[in-house]
Formats: C-alpha cells, sequence, structure tokens
C-alpha cells in the first residue's frame, strides 16, 4: 500500500502510533458521580457533536474523539479536575493545574488533579501526540473559567448588586465597596450546582496570563525525591500475590510441552497455563521466579531474520516508485540512502501491573500512556463490559511512546484471576527489552536536484517502513513529492516512539540538505534559508546559528553543524559541534544549542527539562542505540548491551526558546528530539568530510 | 548461605526472616516495604536500587543480603532530618533535576555519598562519580547542577 502525503490525512493515521478508538465505551454514570463529590460546583466540558465527529472519521489522526474534562468546586475551596490524561514525567500534572489557577485565583496547593482512571475520569484517547497541552490545558482553563463566572452570578444574586463590584478570592467572592464576603459554602448553600459548557468558551490570552507562562515547581516533586511516591511496582495489596510468566526462548516461539511438577511443589505457588501463556504465582518474588527456572518446557520455534537483512527485507515488498526529479541545466542530481535501526524507549520502569477481581470486576493499577486503551484490551480479553473493567494509572516511570499497550496488564490479570487474589508482575528488564515494541526499523532514499545558485530544484523521498510522521519536506520545492510504504516483512513488533518517525525522516532530510549545500559550495545556514519560506522555522535556526556563533572557526577535527525540523505545530533547530578523533574513530560532542519555538510558552523551566531530555535521548538513538537481532533472540537485552546515553555523553546543552504568545501552545515533548542527530552528522561531516548516513551512525568508518 | 534475622535501616533495627542470598533491593522492597529504592535493571547498570551501606554507595539488586551483617543501611526514606529535606533532595527540587522520577531516589543517595567524600566537587568529578546512574528521561545536566547547589549548601549548613 502507498499512501501520499497531500491525502493520507484523511486516510491513514501515523501507522506507528497506537491510537485506535475502541469499539464501544460506557460513559460514567454521572448520577453517581455527582453524588460522590458532594456539594459545589462541577463544571462538564462538552465536545461539540461536529468535532467530534470529525475526529472520529478520522480514526483518531490526532485528537481524541470527545474532548472533556470535569472540574469541581467544593464549598471549602478545594478544586478537583478529572482528566483522562497520564503523567510519565512530563509535567503535564503541573501544566495542567497552572491553566485551572489562571483562572480560579485559589492556591495551586488546593487544586487536585485525578488523572487516568477509567473509572473516574472521562475518555481519553490517551497522552501521546503531544495533544495534552493544546487540547486539554485550554480544555481546564474553560472549565475553571465557568467556575468563575457562576460563582460572579451567584454572588451578584447572593449581594443583589452588578458583577463589577465584586472579586474573587481564594474562598469566596468579596463585594469590594462595603468588604462584605460571601463563601463558597453560602453561594452554593449545600446544593450542586451542574453545568454544561461548550468546548469553545472565549479564554485569556497569552499576554494577560499570570500563573500560565511561569515555572512552577513540579506539585508533587517532594514526593518523588522522598521516595514516597508509589509508582505501579510499588503498590501493594491486602493478600497479594507475585506472579512471573515464562517467556519463550525466541519471540513468535509456541509451548509444546511444559513439565512443571517442581514448580508446583513450591510452597505457595501454583502454575496456570492457558495455551501459550504459561504463568505462575506466589507469595512472594523470588518463590515466583524459581518457580518458572523450575519449570521444564519445550518450545517450537521458527526461523526468524536476522538484523544483517534487516534493510533489504524492508525494501522487500515497495512497489515501483516514480522516477524521481531530472536535473536541468545548471542542476546537479544526488542519490542517497539512509538507513535507521530499531531502537527501545527502554523506560527506567520496566513495565508493571497489580490486578484485583472482585466480585467479577477487575480492576488494575498499570503504568500506560493508554488507560483507555488498556481497558478495552482488558475488556476482549476477558470478554467483559467495558463497565466492569478499570484501569488506573499511578504517575508513570516514564513512557517516551512505549507504554501505549497492556502486556503486564494482561498478564497480571489473568493470573489474578485463577488466583482469586490480588496479583503483582514487574517486567524485568530483559523482558522490557524483548517483549515490549521499537521503534520501527526504515531504509529512506532521496533523489534530489539542486542548482548551481544553490536552489532545490527536485525532490523525491521514500520511506520505507519507519513511518509518515516528518515525511513532508519544509523547503519549498515545485513538485515535490514524498511518500511511505509499510512493509509487511517488518521482523520484530514495532509502535510508537517519541516523535514517532520525524527523527528518522528528519534525519535523512537535513542530512541531504548539508550534502547539497557542499555541493554548490555553500554555508550550510545560507543554504536553508534561501530554500525557507516559513517564518516559524527561519527563526528557530537563526536564533540558534546567532547563540551558537555558527560560521566562526573551528580548529583542527572539529565541526560544526546544523539542523532543523518542524511536527505537532512546534519547530526546532540545533547546533552542535564535535570533536572527532580519527585514530580511534570517537566522536565527543562539545557543545549544542536548541532553538525552540512552540507558540506561547506555558512553562519555561519544564519546557527546557523536556528540551534538554529530547537531545540526550536523541543523541543516543544518533550515536549508539541499536538493537541486534538474530533468528528471533534479542541480542541487546540490557543495559550492559543496550547503551543508552550517561552522565559523560551528556554534552553542555544551551536551550533558546521563542515565545510567542500569540500563537496557541503547541506540545513540546516530542518535536526536539528530531534535529539532534542530522546537527551531528553534520558536523562530522564539516570535520571531516565523511559522510554517516545512518543512524546510529557508524563511527567506526571515520578511523583512518 | 544463612538466613538472616535482623538489618539496621535508617537509624534502626528490624527484624526479618529472609534467605541470605535474596538481593538486598527484595528485602528492602518486599519485605520491608521500603519502596523508594527501584529495580531498573537487577545487573548493577542503571543505579536506581542504589541504597548507601555504611555510607557508601551499593546497588542493592544484585548485594546479597547476607553480606551485610551489621552494617548501617541508608534508603531514601531515611534521609530527611525531621520532615526536613536534606540538601541533595532540595536541590534536585530546585533545579528541576528530575522528570518521570523513578531513577530520582538512587541518583539522590549516589550524590550523598559522592558529596560525603568530595564536599566541593567539578564538574568531570561529578559526572564520573554518577556516570554508573541512568536517568532514561535525560536531566543530567540538572543534576549536575543539582549537585554543585547542594554542595554549596551543605558547605553553607558547616560554616
Amino acid at each position: 500500500m502507498k499512501v501520499t502525503t497531500d491525502s493520507a490525512e484523511a486516510v491513514e493515521p501515523e501507522r506507528y502510533e497506537f491510537n485506535e478508538f475502541p469499539a464501544y465505551h460506557f460513559e460514567i454514570d454521572r448520577r453517581d458521580f455527582a453524588k460522590l463529590l458532594g456539594a459545589g460546583i462541577l463544571i462538564l466540558l462538552v465536545a461539540r457533536n461536529a468535532s467530534a465527529q470529525e475526529s472520529r472519521n478520522r480514526r483518531g489522526g490526532d485528537r481524541p474523539a470527545a474532548i472533556n474534562a470535569w472540574l469541581h468546586l467544593g464549598e471549602s475551596g478545594g478544586v478537583t479536575v478529572f482528566t483522562g490524561k497520564t503523567e510519565v514525567g512530563q509535567n503535564i500534572r503541573t501544566l495542567l493545574a497552572q491553566a485551572v489557577a489562571e483562572e480560579l485565583p485559589i492556591p495551586f496547593e488546593s487544586i487536585r488533579l485525578v488523572m487516568a482512571d477509567t473509572d473516574l475520569t472521562p475518555y481519553d484517547a490517551g497522552t501521546f501526540g503531544s495533544r495534552s497541552t493544546p487540547d486539554m490545558a485550554p480544555q481546564l482553563r474553560r472549565a475553571a473559567a465557568a467556575t468563575r463566572e457562576t460563582l460572579l452570578d451567584l454572588a451578584a444574586a447572593h449581594f443583589d448588586c452588578p458583577r463589577s463590584e465584586l472579586s474573587l478570592t481564594a474562598t469566596g467572592v468579596v463585594r469590594t465597596a462595603s468588604g462584605a464576603t460571601a463563601t463558597f459554602a453560602d453561594l452554593t448553600n449545600g446544593s450542586q450546582l451542574t453545568l454544561e459548557i461548550p468546548e469553545d468558551l472565549a479564554l485569556k490570552s497569552a499576554p494577560d496570563w499570570k500563573i500560565s507562562g511561569t515555572s512552577v515547581p513540579k506539585v508533587d516533586g517532594r514526593f518523588f525525591v522522598t521516595g514516597r511516591h508509589l509508582f505501579t511496582s510499588d503498590l501493594t495489596l491486602p493478600n497479594l500475590l507475585h506472579g512471573k510468566i515464562l517467556r519463550g526462548p525466541a519471540l513468535k516461539a509456541t509451548l509444546t510441552d511444559a513439565d512443571t511438577q517442581a514448580a508446583e511443589s513450591l510452597p505457595g505457588v501454583t502454575v496456570i497455563r492457558d495455551g501459550d501463556f504459561l504463568g505462575v504465582t506466589a507469595p512472594s518474588v523470588h518463590l515466583a521466579e524459581r518457580a518458572i527456572a523450575a519449570i521444564e518446557a519445550t518450545w517450537s520455534r521458527q526461523t526468524q531474520p536476522s538484523n544483517s537483512e534487516l534493510f533489504a527485507l524492508l525494501r522487500k515488498d515497495a512497489p515501483p516508485r516514480p522516477a524521481g526529479p531530472e536535473p536541468g541545466e545548471d542542476e546537479t542530481r544526488h542519490d542517497r540512502t539512509y538507513t535507521i535501526a530499531y531502537i527501545a524507549t527502554a523506560p527506567l520502569e520496566p513495565r508493571a501491573a497489580v490486578a484485583e477481581w472482585v466480585e467479577g470486576k477487575l480492576t488494575v493499577w498499570t503504568g500506560t500512556q493508554r488507560p483507555f486503551g488498556v481497558r478495552r484490551e482488558l475488556a476482549e480479553t476477558f470478554h467483559l463490559p467495558e463497565d466492569r473493567v478499570r484501569v488506573i494509572v499511578p504517575d508513570t516511570g516514564s513512557g517516551y511512546g512505549g507504554k501505549h499497550t497492556g502486556e503486564a496488564a494482561v498478564e497480571a490479570a489473568r493470573l489474578a484471576k485463577n488466583a482469586g487474589r490480588p496479583v503483582k508482575i514487574v517486567w524485568t528488564r530483559s523482558e522490557e527489552f524483548t517483549w515490549a515494541y521499537f521503534r520501527p526499523a526504515g531504509v529512506i532514499d532521496i533523489t534530489s536536484t539542486v542548482r548551481k545558485d544553490g536552489r532545490i530544484t527536485g525532490w523525491a523521498f521514500d520511506n520505507f517502513n519507519s513511518g509518515r510522521s516528518g515525511l513532508r519536506s519544509p523547503y519549498d520545492v515545485t513538485g515535490q513529492r514524498e511518500d511511505f510504504h509499510p512493509s509487511p516483512a517488518a521482523p520484530l513488533r514495532q509502535g510508537s516512539y517519541r516523535a514517532l518517525a520525524s527523527a528518522a525522516n528528519t534525519f535523512a532530510r537535513e542530512r541531504h540538505v548539508d550534502d547539497l549545500a557542499r555541493s554548490v559550495s555553500m554555508d550550510p545556514l545560507a543554504f536553508r534559508l534561501k530554500n525557507l519560506t516559513e517564518q516559524r522555522m527561519r527563526a528557530v535556526l537563526e536564533a540558534a546559528a546567532e547563540a551558537f556563533a555558527w560560521g566562526r572557526q573551528l580548529a583542527d577535527g572539529r565541526g560544526a553543524g546544523l539542523a532543523c525540523g518542524t511536527e505537532k505545530g512546534s519547530f526546532v533547530a540545533t547546533c552542535a559541534e564535535v570533536a572527532v578523533d580519527r585514530a580511534t574513530g570517537s566522536v565527543k560532542i562539545l557543545r549544542t544549542v536548541t532553538a525552540f519555538e512552540c507558540g506561547a510558552v506555558v512553562n519555561p523551566e519544564h519546557l527546557k527539562n523536556q528540551i534538554e531530555g529530547c537531545l540526550v535521548m536523541g543523541l543516543g538513538g544518533a550515536l549508539f542505540e541499536e538493537i541486534l537481532f538474530k533468528d528471533g533472540v534479542i541480542g541487546t537485552d540490557s543495559f550492559a548491551t543496550y547503551r543508552v546515553p550517561k552522565f559523560r555523553d551528556t554534552p553542555p546543552m544551551e536551550i533558546i526558546l521563542l515565545d510567542r504568545k500569540d500563537l496557541p501552545s503547541a506540545g513540546a515533548g516530542e518535536t526536539p528530539i528530531i534535529a539532534i542527530a542530522p546537527a551531528i552528522g553534520n558536523a562530522i561531516l564539516a570535520a571531516t568530510g565523511r559522510a554517516l548516513d545512518t543512524l546510529p551512525m557508524a563511527l567506526q568508518e571515520l578511523q583512518s | 548461605m544463612p538466613g538472616v534475622t535482623h538489618l539496621h535501616v535508617n537509624g534502626r533495627t528490624v527484624s526479618v526472616d529472609a534467605d541470605g542470598d535474596r538481593p538486598l533491593l527484595s528485602v528492602l522492597r518486599d519485605d520491608l516495604a521500603l519502596t523508594g529504592c527501584k529495580y531498573g535493571c537487577g545487573q548493577s547498570q542503571c543505579g536506581a536500587c542504589t541504597v548507601l551501606v555504611d555510607g557508601s554507595p551499593v546497588r542493592s539488586c544484585t548485594r546479597k543480603t547476607g553480606t551485610v551483617g551489621d552494617a548501617e543501611i541508608l534508603t531514601i526514606e531515611g534521609l530527611e532530618r525531621e520532615g526536613e529535606l536534606h540538601p541533595v533532595q532540595a536541590a534536585f527540587l530546585a533545579c528541576d533535576a528530575l522528570q518521570c522520577g523513578y531513577c530520582t531516589p538512587g541518583m539522590i543517595l549516589g550524590a550523598v555519598a559522592l558529596l560525603e567524600k568530595n564536599p566541593a566537587p567539578s564538574d568531570a568529578e561529578i559526572i564520573n562519580g554518577m556516570n554508573g546512574h541512568i536517568c532514561r528521561c535525560g536531566t543530567y545536566q540538572r543534576i549536575v547542577a543539582a549537585i554543585h547547589e547542594a554542595a554549596r549548601m551543605l558547605r553553607e549548613d558547616r560554616a
């Protein structure tokens, strides 16, 4: 199947973002919910039908179907917000609390967010695609603003005066002239006022923000630095059992026989076999481990490809492609191929779940970015209606796109069903590396033509397997063509990863653009600016280059490179300086400067933190991260064999935020990852004249 | 290895009934509910399980409980003093040196031990001393800044 960029938006969402809608979902009974909350003001934000319908038709390409949020102001002045978003370290809990505090003058500490609990929070497609800031934050601000307006209306009636004479305080409303006050309880008077408001209520604009736009600290940071925060893997329940799953010797192996007698003779151990699923429960983790080790199993394996065949496989089923651009007068043609290895998100908290069945209802605590998706997974697995399944997501030890699925949740639930007691499963690091999913590997072919004066005149870009995110070139080229070709023969399980394929596509494009600039003897910055009209992209490029002192003379063996890109409505440019040791082929990144623009900045410090995190993660994929596999066995299944960036790998990172208060805030946890790899590659090219066109880059080729 | 009947943890002697071969991490988390130390890899590769044993950082995921003996174990739960954050904890918050927070307890205890040995470390000394700790969120630059800040606070405390 071939999808072209122009029509794809309507046809196919990013194929590697797990984001299908559930076949059905049940609304929470609003009456039950209202009872739970008690007196005060309850605001329900309702998506307009039209936009919900539109989202549904697009099969969730970007936005959740029915964006809504609930906010409750209690009579004592506490605000409780209900949202299906999950906290995975991106600090969305803080940012959403800022949105509420922006509209309601109550103390920050009085705002409580109930997040990602499918019994309590409205449906949400998931926390991915950089949608929380642009979608959920304005929704909560609207809910908070509606609460404020309602309070003023109630107070106007209470005092029998115009609203203009009233102002809101942390505990109620004060009549400015007389100093007379009415508490929240005076205004709602023991009843619960429920209001449905539309999602397009007007809001105050960014230049008038008081709390958004400032660096509010992480709301519950103290819990994390004291070890008190309970991640899924830290949870316990009365009578909890620990579970372990017997894994096959290779991917796709099937269980043919298992002798479980020795395992079952261990104290308190139960073995559950259900087809290829074989798990144990035990009163402790070490007993569960011993039980698994005691099982004698035979497996049937099928021959599977190895990473040496990977790139040929990815191209294998591609349809014939149109001819690339032909060079005209004063033009040269450039053909290059770029390859992208499989890599892993490797979140430091591996997959974990605690499952409990009570009177036929299943409750699972698990770290996932898609609580409602995992609820559906569980409902389908156990043939239950979704209202018999509850998924609760404790703030999670990161995801980076890698935790959209419910593997551990399903396993724990299966074992708990058998045991009649709650069961906890925590994956080992090796399980996480082997049985989770990977960022898709890819092959990218670029054919381009460039004119002697530095104008790109032709552009054909074919991506095999890695994905269509960031596929389209931002440079102005008449007749440019970009195609994505899925690879049915892709050998490993693949899925979401921070910024999806735009890291791969931006790497190929920005590496290629430097080759073109060199071919016409132009400076890479000047070459880009000559071919770019997008003002937001030009702005980040110019800001990064200026702070970096682009163009200054460097010592021998050093080189500077830059790259830029856009994704999810935000723009990034990164400059990097490297030192290359030709004797050893080692590369040291000496410094980086990154300019980022994502509309109006909501929390500058947390934003910088996200950008730095993206850069660090991106340099891992640039220089050393790679999943190696052979005949169904993942060879890189530990931090000893799969190298992730560490302190010593981290260069000084200077971050420049371009705060565009005139533009809506875009999400920012993904895009800053896309420019670092090509910036490093281009710096290596500048230092050595060698173009490295693979991710990770083959640094051994630099040895002379 | 013989069973372990007691451990000294966070200034208290606690009774346990644990096989001496079990990793210290498992006993701390599963038997003593001290879940601040985390499982990250089980192979001493990431530092998430770091606790201090007689002041030295130890990867509790590979340290056999039976080898601890009468040594003093300090976990993140024992670092606060009368409700006051230790300067390293305060500095991590001040420098926003965390994102998801999963590596944070191990990272903080590693930093406490580092500053104990070297009260005024250079960037390079921090980077080399902490290199065994993985922060997958990539907050390394902030952690280095936080350790400098904590060093400054500790020096002020002493002055």
